[in-house]
């Protein structure tokens, strides 16, 4: 295993990551997500036009995609509450498990919606 | 100094995620409400505009994403790209206003 | 397997692997290899032990990438290859070898005030601590750390934020802050809050991971956010 992954492979260092990571994409999206809403205000041909783009395939793919990345940092984030608000127990280590379990099954939800 | 800021921004952290968390829970269950229904989007504005307790919802939802977001990005640009003081905390509030523009436009272009 | 394959840093921070076979034993634990390899074969290598029973913490160094006390990590749990890279705790300036310097690490222990203060003399009675009370069930289940700098050798934090107290540091501070006989409290909180100090633990729980006193300084850092946000909201930090 890479050198530098050693050290760091263990439950709540990937925790950590994916809140991390999946933070800063949520953040990156968040201004274009609100910009293409506010298209509904003056430009509704504009929002017209550009929700038909996202019947494509590739964005529909995409928007599950965040679907994940929201469940994601959403349940690590209990988790992260859950550690630093309630007394601490042995079971709370296993929290990352189930945070990515239920972050799992949110977005495979979601997917089946489709 | 640092110590009450840095407890202060850490409490409002943890207070925005509380209530993203239940506005996280409504959001996600809508979206996939209206992609299992099949609801297209002019289907979705019939159903959103005018509606005041979904802007009532947006908007705490806008508010707590503009504390949220900022704070959780100040972290990130300290650590991993050693960016400290008062110019990153300058662009953050710049982020959280730009954040709050273009939210608050999105939420009267659907709600309104 | 007969011998191992056994690389060690030598030298200073740019210093470079040397390579060394070393006969594997039977119970052979990572501390009699580098001991082995110093009294039979490299005589210039630097390290550092005391009591070789894992009580005194000082044998700590990297084993394949991870932080362990030496004389407590058996060669068959770490190298069932027979392989094994031996490096200088990460995050402390290297003096030479295997040794490290370890003067940041217990100057943070300082100004996170992880020193006891008392507020009773010998001419009052003994301050009175319940052992079944909260706050000393959460001292206990933190106060057994010896200072071996495995959880700040660990902690990213640590390599990211050069001014961060670390996870031991925090965790001492922790234990005097909930300490019924402590003195020197409300500025205690005020050592340790803030971006160098317990708010800037993002809960990566490495130090928790590879305390071998099985301590979890993540927990009492938890204590002190907790602490210093409610001490901030009454106006009190």
């Amino acid at each position: 295993m890479n050198p530098a992954l050693r050290a760091r492979n263990h439950p709540g260092y990937w925790a950590f990551v994916v809140h991390r990571v999946s933070g800063v994409l949520l953040a990156l999206y968040l201004p274009a997500h609100f910009w293409v809403l506010g298209l509904a205000l003056h430009e509704p041909a504009r929002l017209d036009a550009f929700l038909r783009w996202t019947d494509q395939p590739l964005v529909r793919f995409g928007e599950w995609g965040l679907v994940l990345l929201l469940a994601a940092h959403f349940t690590g984030g209990l988790r992260l509450l859950a550690l630093e608000f309630l007394p601490w127990r042995e079971w709370q280590k296993s929290l990352a498990a189930l945070a990515a379990g239920v972050a799992l099954a949110v977005a495979l939800a979601f997917a089946l919606a489709l | 100094m640092s110590a009450r800021r840095e407890a202060l921004l850490w409490a409002a952290q943890r207070a925005s995620a509380a209530l993203l968390a239940l506005c996280v829970v409504v959001h996600l269950a809508t979206m996939i409400y209206a992609a299992h229904t099949g609801l297209s989007a002019a289907q979705i504005l019939e159903r959103t505009r005018g509606n005041a307790a979904w802007l009532g919802f947006y908007s705490v939802f806008l508010l707590a994403v503009v504390v949220h977001v900022p704070i959780g990005l100040r972290a990130v640009l300290s650590e991993w790209l050693g960016w400290r003081g008062a110019s990153r905390d300058a662009v953050l509030a710049a982020f959280a206003a730009v954040l709050a523009w273009l939210g608050a436009r999105a939420i009267l272009g659907v709600f309104l | 397997m007969k011998t191992l394959d056994v690389r060690v840093w030598r030298g200073g921070a740019d210093g470079r692997y040397q390579g060394f076979e070393v006969p594997r034993e039977e119970s052979q634990t990572v501390l009699d290899v580098v001991t082995h390899i110093q009294r039979k074969q490299e005589p210039t290598l630097a390290y550092r032990f005391a009591c070789r029973v894992g009580m005194c913490g000082s044998c700590a160094m990297t084993v394949n990438g991870v932080a362990r006390w030496t004389c407590r990590t058996h060669v068959d749990a770490v190298a069932p290859d027979g392989r094994l890279e031996i490096a200088p705790l990460r995050n402390l300036p290297v003096i030479r070898d295997l040794v490290t310097d370890m003067r940041e690490f217990f100057d943070k222990w300082a100004r996170a005030k992880g020193r006891f203060q008392g507020r009773r003399t010998r001419r009052d009675d003994f301050e009175r601590v319940a052992p079944d009370s909260e706050a000393r069930k959460q001292v206990d289940a933190a106060i057994e750390c010896i200072g071996c700098a495995v959880c700040y050798s660990s902690c990213d934090v640590v390599a990211w934020n050069p001014d961060y107290l670390g996870p031991a540091a925090l965790n001492r501070a922790w234990t005097l802050l909930r300490d019924v006989r402590e003195a020197a409290n409300p500025e205690r909180l005020r050592a340790v809050a803030g971006d160098a100090g317990c708010h800037a633990c993002h809960t990566h729980l490495s130090c928790t991971e590879r305390c071998p006193k099985q301590i979890s300084p993540t927990a009492g850092i938890a204590g002190l956010k907790r602490a210093a946000a409610a001490a901030a909201l009454k106006g009190e930090l």
